[in-house]
């Protein structure tokens, strides 16, 4: 085991794939020489070459179409975003196209392809660079979706994520890169998608999360431990295929559920699993399912004040703890 | 004077940044926005320049040396000022030019190595405060946390409060809303049917008095004892001692949690007693007018008791200490108005709770009164019925009573009787009248209220019924 960054376990886990399969590249803005805004393929050029990290121009339409043609014809592309904010004029290659193709042509064609893009906000990015996009692909059948929170998840999902067949949307926040870090295996390792992972055992409440908020989960957890208050934390790490079972053994457990996300409110992670919640655990609830998620604003706000008002912090997620647990 | 200058923050998900070179050293003069220090960081290397012109006094960093955004770096005494205005520590805002100057440099190797996290559990570094471009504040991040410190880091200022246990104030607007037995969350439904339990015999710890799912979890652990205080009361049986002195009556669990309250109200709160007289001669003929159309709808005799509480409710809500309860440090008012009524009943006198009696009308008052006293004396009151009172009125005027020194119901912050009406002679405007009077009697905790606010108190009582006379709404 040794301590690494996430950013660490990404660059590792595609050089890596990389190196077991020739079928793999990357393409995406300034990839190459740069070795990426964030420096996930640093290095890599040098040693794979510029056929296989391949420089893009300032085109995400082009990007996502060229790895899909690609991966049509066989080769495991992984297109980058340079940021989750730029992924609008491709989303006719990623939505309309590589979700459907599988289910389109009866199996006949695959898309195994693994797009990646630094997500989220808390970074001062202001409204160009901090979107949440997740919900735009996790409404989306055909796609998986995966959004991992440390080291260990990511460089395991990532490789897993390049050796699907389907199209992966592989979420990375960007206040993650090089601000968590962790313990990942020195030796080859994979973890499966779909598969959600209790990242703290408790019993009085069930925090479900993902990403950056996932770390201020565990913070308020601790807090309202001192409180004397025992709260369950669960990682999705994949929000499509959801772990469903998981997130519904947790709440029979405890009684009460919040989600946390930094995305906004309406219509997002939590509210699919406040419903599935709803329908399947309905007689376990001792509570109203809470979610404590970004307010529904148009982007996140450039202003330290307002981008602190935005974030759903430690402080913010324990006092929506508090609520639940008089209630 | 001098400045400090902090390295700045350079961009999105860059935390750390390593002293490359330093382009001064100490006692070198340095103009403004010459470059000071070359930083490397591991998407950039960059010149920093200095904010203000002066002289380097300080270099607080090794070249080499890996630090945090918003490190102290360096000191530059300004030219200007010696005594100047500005507060020595004053942090310095950095001004740095876009940051595509050099190639990108190898990536700096982290931080000393974290202590090890279990399992696949990674960890935040302390957060750093997003501060953009410009640089800013100061921080620390150089001792990486793991995710669970004990003082959460500065992202989680969570004031500290009582354990979550402590039941939320309800808001008080809505508090009848929330309040009552009748709103049972599907979880409490569920254990309640697979234990047969009757949910009404459970006291509710949660917010506004509701059954959590652990009170029901609690109550079946505790096993069938608990129903006995809900459930008619044995017959009073007494045994004799060996000697054929003495009998043994067994107290009952409400009689049991009655003398405990006494108990503790004598030996915990420094108890004054205030009394005053009313004159209640309207009160008498606006009862005598309205008792044949509204004892029919009531089925009983309609007493004065519905009258005394509704001016009892109202001055409670005028003087909101009265309602209240010693909490050590600090008073906490009630925001329900939740009246005891004593009653005397078979095992003696015995409180039940009229809940919420602020929102009832007078003809409410005398239906929810008359409900709790058959209760009372049929011995049908739950163990709710004789919890959460904010306040105790106890009718002793019914017993032939004239004054008397009631026993705080602890922990209330007060207790008031009503005695026996009775025609007097009285001297209005100089002459003399008759009427019929009746004393109030309230026993106050001293800690809570003085005899200024308690004075203030039965005034309001007095007020409120010597107004009522023919004509006065009942509902």
């Amino acid at each position: 085991m040794t301590v690494k960054s996430v950013i660490e376990a990404v660059r590792e886990a595609i050089a890596e794939e990389m190196e077991r399969d020739p079928k793999v590249f990357v393409i995406g803005e300034d990839v190459g020489i740069r070795g990426g805004v964030f420096l996930a393929t640093q290095g890599l050029s040098e040693r794979f070459g510029s056929d296989r990290i391949i420089d893009a121009p300032l085109g995400e339409a082009s990007i996502m179409g060229i790895a899909l043609g690609a991966a049509f014809r066989g080769m495991r592309p992984i297109p980058e975003v340079q940021f989750s904010d730029f992924v609008w004029p491709s989303i006719n290659q990623l939505i309309g196209e590589a979700a459907r193709t599988c289910y389109g042509t009866n199996g006949a064609v695959q898309v195994p392809m693994v797009i990646r893009m630094p997500y989220g906000g808390g970074i001062r990015g202001g409204l160009f660079h901090s979107q949440n996009v997740e919900t735009h692909f996790f409404h989306t059948p055909g796609l998986k979706v995966v959004a991992p929170s440390t080291p260990y998840d990511a460089k395991g999902l990532l490789k897993s994520a390049i050796r699907d067949n389907n199209p992966v949307v592989f979420l990375e926040h960007k206040k993650t890169y090089r601000l968590v870090r962790g313990e990942v295996p020195d030796e080859e390792y994979t973890l499966p998608i779909g598969k959600a992972d209790v990242k703290r055992v408790g019993s009085n409440i069930t925090l479900v999360s993902y990403g950056l908020t996932l770390h201020y989960c565990l913070e308020a957890a601790e807090v309202m431990a001192a409180e004397g208050l025992d709260v369950e934390v669960v990682d999705l790490r994949t929000l499509t295929p959801l772990d469903t079972e998981t997130i519904l053994e947790s709440v029979k457990k405890t009684g009460k559920l919040a989600v946390v996300h930094e995305d906004n409110i309406t219509g997002g992670v939590g509210a699919e699993i406040a419903a599935l919640v709803a329908e399947q655990a309905f007689e376990y609830l001792d509570g109203p399912i809470a979610r404590i998620c970004g307010p529904d604003v148009p982007t996140m706000p450039f202003a330290q004040t307002l981008e602190d008002a935005y974030m759903p912090t430690g402080d913010k997620i324990a006092d929506g703890l508090r609520k639940l647990a008089a209630y | 004077m001098s400045i400090t200058i902090e390295l700045p923050h350079v961009g999105e998900s860059v935390v750390e940044g390593t002293i490359g070179k330093w382009l001064k050293k100490p006692g070198d003069s340095i103009k403004r926005y010459e470059p000071l220090v070359e930083i490397i960081t591991d998407k950039v290397t960059m010149e920093v320049p200095s904010p203000v012109e002066g002289m380097v006094v300080h270099l607080l960093a090794e070249e080499g040396e890996t630090l945090p955004m918003g490190a102290p770096i360096a000191e530059v005494a300004t030219a200007d000022s010696p005594e100047g205005a500005e507060p020595e520590t004053a942090p310095i805002q950095l001004e740095t030019a876009e940051l595509e100057t050099a190639p990108p440099v190898a990536e700096t190797p982290a931080a000393a190595a974290p202590p090890a996290s279990p399992g696949t559990t990674g960890y935040l570094l302390r957060d750093v405060t997003p501060v953009g471009p410009t640089g800013g504040a100061a921080v620390e991040i150089s001792e990486p946390t793991v995710a669970a410190p004990a003082p959460a880091p500065q992202t989680v200022a969570v004031t500290p409060t009582p354990v979550a246990t402590t039941p939320v104030a309800p808001a008080p607007s809505a508090p009848s809303a929330l309040s009552g037995q009748t709103r049972l969350s599907p979880a409490v439904r569920r254990l309640a049917q697979e234990h047969s339990i009757d949910v009404t015999q459970i006291p509710g710890t949660g917010l506004g008095g509701r059954i959590t799912r652990d009170d029901v979890l609690k109550f079946i652990a505790s096993g069938p004892t608990q129903t006995a205080a809900a459930s008619p009361a044995p017959r009073i049986q007494g045994d004799t001692s060996a000697d054929g002195q003495e009998t043994y009556i067994t107290v009952t669990p409400v009689r049991r949690m009655i003398a405990e309250a006494m108990v503790r109200s004598v030996t915990e709160i420094p108890r004054a007693w205030s009394m005053v007289e009313i004159d209640v001669s309207g009160l008498v003929a606006l009862r005598a007018s309205i008792r044949g159309e509204f004892e029919p709808k009531l089925g009983s005799s309609l007493t004065y008791l519905p009258f005394v509480i509704k001016a009892v409710v109202e001055a409670l809500k005028q003087f909101p200490t009265m309602n209240a309860t010693w909490g050590g440090d600090k008073i906490i008012l009630k925001n329900s108005v939740n009246l005891g009524l004593a009653v005397a009943a078979p095992d003696g006198l015995i409180v039940p709770v009229l809940h919420n009696a602020d929102q009832l009308s007078i003809a409410g008052l005398a239906i929810g009164a008359k409900d709790l006293a058959d209760r009372a004396r049929t011995k049908k009151l739950t163990l709710t019925d004789v919890q959460g009172g904010t306040f105790t009125l106890n009718n002793t005027g019914a017993l032939g009573s004239a004054s008397s020194g009631p026993i705080i119901n602890y922990p209330q912050a007060g207790i008031l009787t009503t005695e026996t009406i009775q025609k007097k002679a009285v001297v209005i405007d100089d002459a003399i009248a008759i009427r019929s009077m009746m004393n109030i009697c309230l026993s106050f905790d001293h800690r809570i209220n003085d005899g200024a606010e308690a004075s203030g108190f039965m005034s309001a009582v007095k007020l409120r019924l010597q107004a009522m006379a023919p004509g006065s709404s009942i509902y």
